[in-house]
């Protein structure tokens, strides 16, 4: 389909193209198997300004926002879904410092992130706070002039590379979810460390780690907003990035669906093509309008983002939680065309499908994203 | 330091087709890219001006959908590019095509080092670089595979050699032609990209060079190419068997009556 694309948002789209081709689909493979971090990969996006797209022009950006953002991130997904979340999660860890910044943190920080000079990453989940956030045990006691965390992280893409890190603490037990705060934490600040780093099913080229915060001393400067904003920031980073993550969804069904396409065209059973059976003609008939279904979803709530449009909190969710339910779908069904390669490491597909599995779980599960749009469609009922 | 890269946008394959009426490449209906060798040059002086501080300048000689040639080395970080362009100039062999470009060099005046690619995928001639120093008048070291140094307007370079490599030093003004091993070529960057699209591209034509009509476009072009054809795939050879004295002795027999 055609998505009317302005000649900027073509020129990204072809960068990013370019960059997912040459750069990044040859070491997906290699990346996958040894869980090294890709910063190879950084390094050239960082050269090409992909980094700083939705970051302010005067903090060094390009100041285009979210859409080409998605762009950006789609692209990268049909070559390497592990890859692309190192550059993804870095922008979610840059979200809230556009959003609630003040202007010394934005000067301080937004430049270097731009150019990608240094990774980001936002640190929520912890062992016994996953969908419910607002479980959290880290806390952020005000001491004079500085803030004292204490607590452990765990699950946090870009752990351990990053070196800028929005984190959020409770500063006030007794108010709940209200008191929760977000902090800049940068790395190599002592009483700041880091933990175990998973070995996971997918995406297995970004690093997941455990942060682990023990008497923690940052100046009360890396406060965020407000003391108590931090689930409204939460919430507000993730209505901005929620489209990224549909966006790799929709870049990974993308890229397994391109392969089974090739597949099918090629291996001969019963002396034909298997293109040729009705069976998987329909299959990969179904498998291209998810994706472009999903994608339409996806674009159209970026869009919205960049146009000020408010309330995308249901929207944001529907674009994530569909576009991840297909790249499941789409990345099994395209395992399934390619059959018993298919099930091989020696053939691309299989990566696919594992790294499709964290997009139905990360920033909020499918789950969690039904509760939002549900609890949206029924506020809006009652309006 | 003034630096100019020359390049050459060419047909994207390997499998060039000739009109068997001109004997001149077909281009129509296949992509241009720039010449792959060119893209080392392209690299090379983006990298001496991060490192010595150098305005670069890219030069091509061509149709003018050779522009868009042009606009993708200024998005790798080159800063002025002129389009070399004029229905005199086509036809030209690499004779005709050096000249016009060190004439092009000449008028931009001031220049320390000119890049080229060791040669174009599609003529293979590696003809054109040499030219241009020869039209100018100045050193020129080929098939460079390092520069090593520039300093007091000296520059030492690393050719590349079928085993190991010369170092020569060489006064500037010179010109280099480059080799794949001397750098990765870097992708172009959105900022890069923004500022090509909307850079101003110098156009220069006969007009403007005002070049001796004898030495330009096909009548100026000495080269003439009379038959373009494949060689006949070789005979296969034929094998001795038998113990080394054996086979020393019937080759040398064989030899002998191909001799007589």
């Amino acid at each position: 389909m055609d998505y009317l694309l302005t000649d900027e948002e073509r020129m990204i789209k072809d960068l990013a193209y370019k960059i997912a081709e040459e750069k990044i689909r040859p070491v997906a493979a290699k990346y996958d198997q040894t869980e090294e971090f890709p910063w190879e990969a950084m390094k050239v996006l960082a050269q090409s300004d992909l980094f700083g797209i939705f970051i302010p022009e005067e903090y060094g950006g390009m100041g285009l926002k979210v859409f080409p953002l998605c762009l950006v991130t789609e692209e990268l997904s049909r070559a390497c879904g592990g890859i692309a979340v190192c550059y993804a999660a870095s922008a979610l860890g840059t979200f809230p410092i556009i959003l609630f910044g003040n202007e010394e943190q934005k000067k301080k920080y937004l430049p270097d992130l731009a150019g990608g000079k240094r990774l980001a990453a936002f640190a929520l989940t912890e062992p016994e706070a996953g969908s419910d956030a607002s479980a959290i045990k880290t806390t952020a006691k005000k001491e004079g002039n500085y803030y004292i965390l204490n607590g452990l992280k765990h699950f946090i893409t870009n752990g351990g590379e990053a070196e800028v890190y929005v984190v959020i603490a409770m500063t006030d037990k007794t108010k709940g979810a209200r008191g929760a705060s977000a902090f800049i934490v940068e790395k190599n600040t002592p009483g700041f460390s880091f933990g175990k780093k998973e070995d996971k099913l997918g995406i297995r080229a970004s690093s997941t780690r455990e942060l682990i915060f023990t008497d923690c001393k940052i100046p009360k400067e890396n406060l965020l907003g407000k003391e108590g904003m931090g689930f409204i920031i939460t919430m507000k980073t993730f209505d901005m990035s929620r489209p990224g993550v549909a966006a790799q969804a929709v870049g990974i069904a993308q890229g397994a669906f391109e392969i089974a396409l090739r597949y099918a065209k090629q291996r001969q059973q019963f002396d034909k093509p298997i293109s040729s059976f009705q069976g998987i003609q329909w299959m990969l008939a179904d498998m291209a309008t998810q994706i472009e279904a999903a994608r339409a979803l996806v674009y159209a709530c970026a869009r919205e983002i960049d146009n000020g449009i408010k309330d995308i909190a249901k929207d944001s969710a529907m674009a994530k939680m569909f576009a991840s339910d297909v790249a499941m779908k789409v990345t099994t069904d395209a395992v399934q065309i390619l059959g018993g390669y298919g099930y091989m490491r020696d053939y691309p597909i299989e990566k696919y499908m594992r790294d499709a599995k964290i997009t139905q779980i990360y920033e909020g599960t499918n789950q969690i994203q039904r509760n939002i749009i549900a609890l949206q469609l029924i506020k809006e009922m009652a309006k | 330091m003034n630096v100019i890269v020359c390049i050459k946008q060419v047909p994207q394959t390997t499998d060039v087709k000739i009109n068997p009426q001109t004997n001149t490449l077909i281009r129509e209906g296949v992509e241009s890219i720039i010449n792959p060798f060119d893209m080392y040059a392209i690299e090379e002086g983006v990298r001496i001006k991060e490192k010595y501080g150098a305005n670069t300048t890219v030069i091509t000689m061509g149709p003018p959908q050779a522009e868009e040639a042009l606009r993708e080395a200024l998005s790798m970080g080159i800063d002025e590019a002129i389009l070399i362009s004029d229905r005199a100039y086509a036809g030209s062999d690499t004779w005709a095509t050096s000249y016009t470009l060190a004439n092009a060099i000449r008028k931009i005046g001031n220049f320390d080092l000119i890049l080229c690619g060791k040669q174009a995928s599609d003529g293979d001639t590696a003809q054109v670089g040499p030219g241009i120093s020869s039209h100018l008048d100045i050193p020129q070291v080929t098939y460079v595979k390092r520069i090593q140094q520039i300093k007091d307007n000296i520059i030492r370079v690393e050719r590349m050699m079928e085993e190991g490599y010369h170092v020569i030093e060489s006064p500037l003004p010179c010109l280099l032609t480059v080799v794949k091993e001397i750098n990765e070529p870097r992708l172009p960057s959105l900022k890069g990209m923004l500022r090509a699209k909307q850079a101003k591209i110098t156009v220069w034509t006969q007009k403007e060079l005002n070049l001796d009509p004898q030495h330009i476009g096909l009548s100026g072009s000495p080269t003439q190419v009379i038959k373009i054809f494949t060689p006949a795939p070789r005979a296969g050879g034929q094998i001795l068997s038998g113990d080394p004295e054996e086979i020393a002795g019937k080759l040398l027999e064989l030899l002998k009556s191909e001799i007589s």
